[in-house]
């Protein structure tokens, strides 16, 4: 961000007000402040643009064929293997990244915790947008995308886990979306809103522990359906929606630690003083955080294996593959982050986030894919599969960006607030 | 018929509530065991009858106007035919398939039909969040492609593999399964296609009740013949559709791990602890706020107090 310089004092934009009085037009903002043309010079000497652009010249072709053509075009689902990758991923691995907004929000305004303040809107955002892809990967799956309503207001099935899954992510997309609007509210200059909604933030924030915990651990109960598919390691009838929740804990923690290391080093002309400076001390609390949820998490991995007497498939092919699983996706982070705590070492805490965001991605793409038929045979999903999950991805990563350049999220509003 | 539908009904009181976050669950009392109609109909085959002649194919793709497939119904080559090392299976153009296993040890090849086999407690209609399933008095399960979203987790349910999806079409896809002919037959009392068509006598018709008497005297008369198993009176909480074979069933083809009980007991776990998230929880956290902000609050009020003095 070169145009960020001295020469324009006023820019990145934190105020309503200009330098020479008068105020910021909303078009303006959204430029940042920006002329057009410098607007574009920026975006384009961006190499990750670049990337962008290529993802998509190939990836929207591809989702029009997907619905031109139907999913037997571009995916390899078939009977046998009804999910692939946008659900594997989309929603099975996107869901639990987005936990942070829950978390945060439980932190910061249930318990009080004002030392975690600086991020908690990120954290909102964070979980805001996750969800909200997460749908639009679902949008991609669905055979008839535009029923998707249909279990909330036309037919209702409210015996299946599933109806759950709908009812409280679409609950959730809305606490969500009023959580994150006093930003946009402080951003386009409209206090009453931001007002109204503070009066509620409570009862919201309780809202979405509970749905979130109701959530989280029904996608894992979801694949409490198919006892005799999924590989017995990766499924616990009485536990596995625990597992889901919990890992969901440290899952979001990670994501958090992960996006704001990214927006430090890359946007750091877009943070502030109390966002840079307080980012480390928070990094490795979270982490703290996330080896308390690990280590619950392992002994209920434990309790489940003890419950279901499944010793003797540790020591199988697939109970190595278990047990690599959890050693770099759980244990190693969790020693990681124990050892960042001691040392204070926010450098180290990142590391164990990325491995952990790492390890979360590949427990729900084992669960749901990997292991998944573990009896037949296994199937490999369609390069095109791949390229359009790597796209909504890319539109995903975009629209963070997008909003983490203009709104208040990780900077503080200058104006009236 | 009060008991048959009262554990659905619990559930349903449970989920529903978590949406309108006020009913509590009715009273588990309540929860006794779905087993089926008492008077539905199914359908016994019979392994050691089966000839392999695909009759019951033909009879079901005209009956349900499928797709002609690519082989006609006499070409016994498709008894060879492999996909990911597995035999054939049902897909969007057929309902039922009739596949080869040659058993080690025996000098002739055994058959064995798949279809739905219409169960008693059905995953698909248990996992669909819009209902999009019915089990019939009669016995059929039967689908409902209005109200289908397309989501496929009845497919991911059902332990035996057998709904199917339209892939290959855009704006008109759907779950593809057998319905036990319930539109056109069943409803009237009739028997399925298949099993009019089967000149071996190796489908009998029936209601579930009688078929399983049927299964256990032909057990009893010739115990050399058969296996001591009925496959279907007990799994996955009991299936319309049962087999008897003359070698152990995992020999044929048949999943022998599925469980004996409704997929639904495995994820009845979860759906008891909804609705106590959703009462415990919130006064739960109300009050972890109050002890957390305790000292701002009155730090507040004594700072108010001063004021006002
Ligand atoms: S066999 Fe499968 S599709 Fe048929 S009723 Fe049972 S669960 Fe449903
Ligand atoms: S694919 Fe259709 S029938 Fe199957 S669970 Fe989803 S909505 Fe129900
Ligand atoms: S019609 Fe009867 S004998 Fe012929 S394949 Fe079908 S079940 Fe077997």
């Amino acid at each position: 961000m070169r145009f960020f310089s001295h020469q324009r004092p006023e820019i990145p934009i934190v105020d309503h007000i200009k330098s020479d009085g008068t105020e910021w037009t909303i078009k303006e903002k959204l430029w940042l402040g920006l002329s057009a043309s410098d607007y574009f010079k920026q975006f384009f000497r961006n190499p990750v643009n670049w990337l962008m652009i290529g993802i998509f010249a190939v990836g929207v072709p591809l989702i029009l064929q997907r619905y031109i053509y139907g999913l037997a075009a571009v995916t390899h689902a078939s009977n046998d293997y009804p999910w692939g990758l946008f659900l594997g991923f989309g929603l099975f691995g996107m869901v639990p990244l987005s936990a942070s907004g829950f978390m945060l929000g439980t932190t910061c305004e249930l318990f009080g915790r004002k030392d975690f303040h600086p991020i908690e809107r990120l954290a909102l955002l964070n979980g805001l947008l996750g969800y909200f892809f997460a749908v639009l990967f679902l949008e991609v799956d669905l055979g008839m995308p535009w029923r998707l309503p249909y279990p909330m207001f036309v037919s209702l099935g409210p015996a299946a886990v599933l109806f759950l899954v709908a009812w409280h992510v679409a609950t959730y997309l809305s606490v969500q979306i009023a959580e994150v609007l006093p930003a946009f509210f402080e951003w386009i200059g409209w206090l009453k809103g931001k007002r109204v909604i503070r009066k509620m933030v409570l009862g919201l924030t309780i809202a979405g522990i509970i749905l979130s915990t109701l959530h989280q651990g029904a996608l894992g109960a979801l694949f409490t359906y198919a006892p005799s598919k999924v590989h017995p390691l990766w499924l616990s009838a009485n536990f596995q929606w625990i597992h889901f929740f919990c890992s969901s804990i440290f899952a979001g923690l990670s994501m958090v630690i992960v996006s704001s290391t990214l927006i430090r080093n890359f946007a750091g002309w877009r943070c502030d003083d109390t966002f840079k400076n307080s980012l480390d001390d928070i990094t490795i609390k979270l982490g703290k955080g996330c080896s308390l949820a690990m280590i619950t998490y392992l002994v209920i991995k434990i309790v489940a294996i003890a419950h279901d007497q499944e010793w003797a498939y540790l020591l199988t092919g697939w109970g190595s593959y278990y047990l690599l699983e959890l050693g770099v996706g759980v244990v190693l982070p969790m020693f990681m982050f124990a050892t960042a705590v001691r040392n204070n070492s926010a450098t180290l805490a990142r590391a164990a986030a990325w491995i952990t965001v790492f390890g979360i991605i590949w427990n729900r793409l084992n669960t749901s894919m990997i292991t998944y038929n573990w009896q037949l045979y296994p199937e490999i999903p369609h390069w095109k599969e791949v390229w359009i999950t790597v796209t909504i991805y890319s539109l995903y990563f975009l629209t963070y960006r997008f909003i983490i350049y203009r709104l208040p999220i990780v900077y503080n509003w200058k104006g009236k607030k | 018929m009060k008991t048959t539908v009262s554990r659905r009904t619990f559930i349903k009181g449970g989920l529903a509530g978590t949406v309108a976050a006020t009913v509590l669950p009715e009273k588990k009392s309540q929860a006794a065991t779905f087993e089926g109609y008492p008077d539905g109909m199914g359908v016994l085959v019979d392994l050691t009858r089966c000839v392999g002649c695909r009759s019951c194919e033909a009879a079901c793709n005209e009956e349900q106007k499928l797709p002609q497939p690519e082989k006609p119904f006499d070409d016994f080559s498709v008894f060879d035919e492999m996909h990911h090392g597995q035999k054939r299976r049902t897909d969007e153009t057929r309902y039922t398939i009739v596949n080869r296993y040659d058993v080690p040890g025996l000098d002739h090849p055994l058959f064995r039909k798949i279809q739905c086999n219409h169960c008693q407690e059905p995953a698909c209609l248990t996992s669909c969040f819009v209902n999009a399933y019915t089990k019939t008095p009669e016995g059929a399960v039967i689908y409902n492609p209005k109200v289908c979203v397309g989501c496929r987790t009845c497919m991911i349910a059902c332990p035996f593999y057998i709904p199917t999806f339209k892939y290959s079409s855009a704006f008109n896809p759907r779950i593809m399964k057998c319905i036990f002919c319930y539109d056109t037959r069943l409803k009237e009392g009739r028997p399925p296609a298949c099993v009019e068509a089967c000149p071996q006598e190796a489908l009998t018709f029936g209601k579930r009740n009688k078929l399983i008497e049927i299964g256990r005297q032909r057990i009893r008369e010739t115990p050399d013949k058969y296996e001591d198993h009925i496959y279907g009176e007990h799994e996955v909480g009991g299936t319309a559709w049962m087999y008897l074979s003359s070698v152990p069933f995992d020999q044929v083809g048949f999943d022998t791990h599925v469980p004996k009980e409704p997929i639904l007991n495995y994820v009845k776990d979860f759906l008891g602890i909804v609705p106590m998230v959703l009462t415990i929880w919130p006064a739960l956290f109300a009050g972890f706020h109050l002890l957390a902000t305790r000292k701002d609050w009155l730090k507040n009020k004594n700072e108010d107090t001063h004021e006002e003095e």
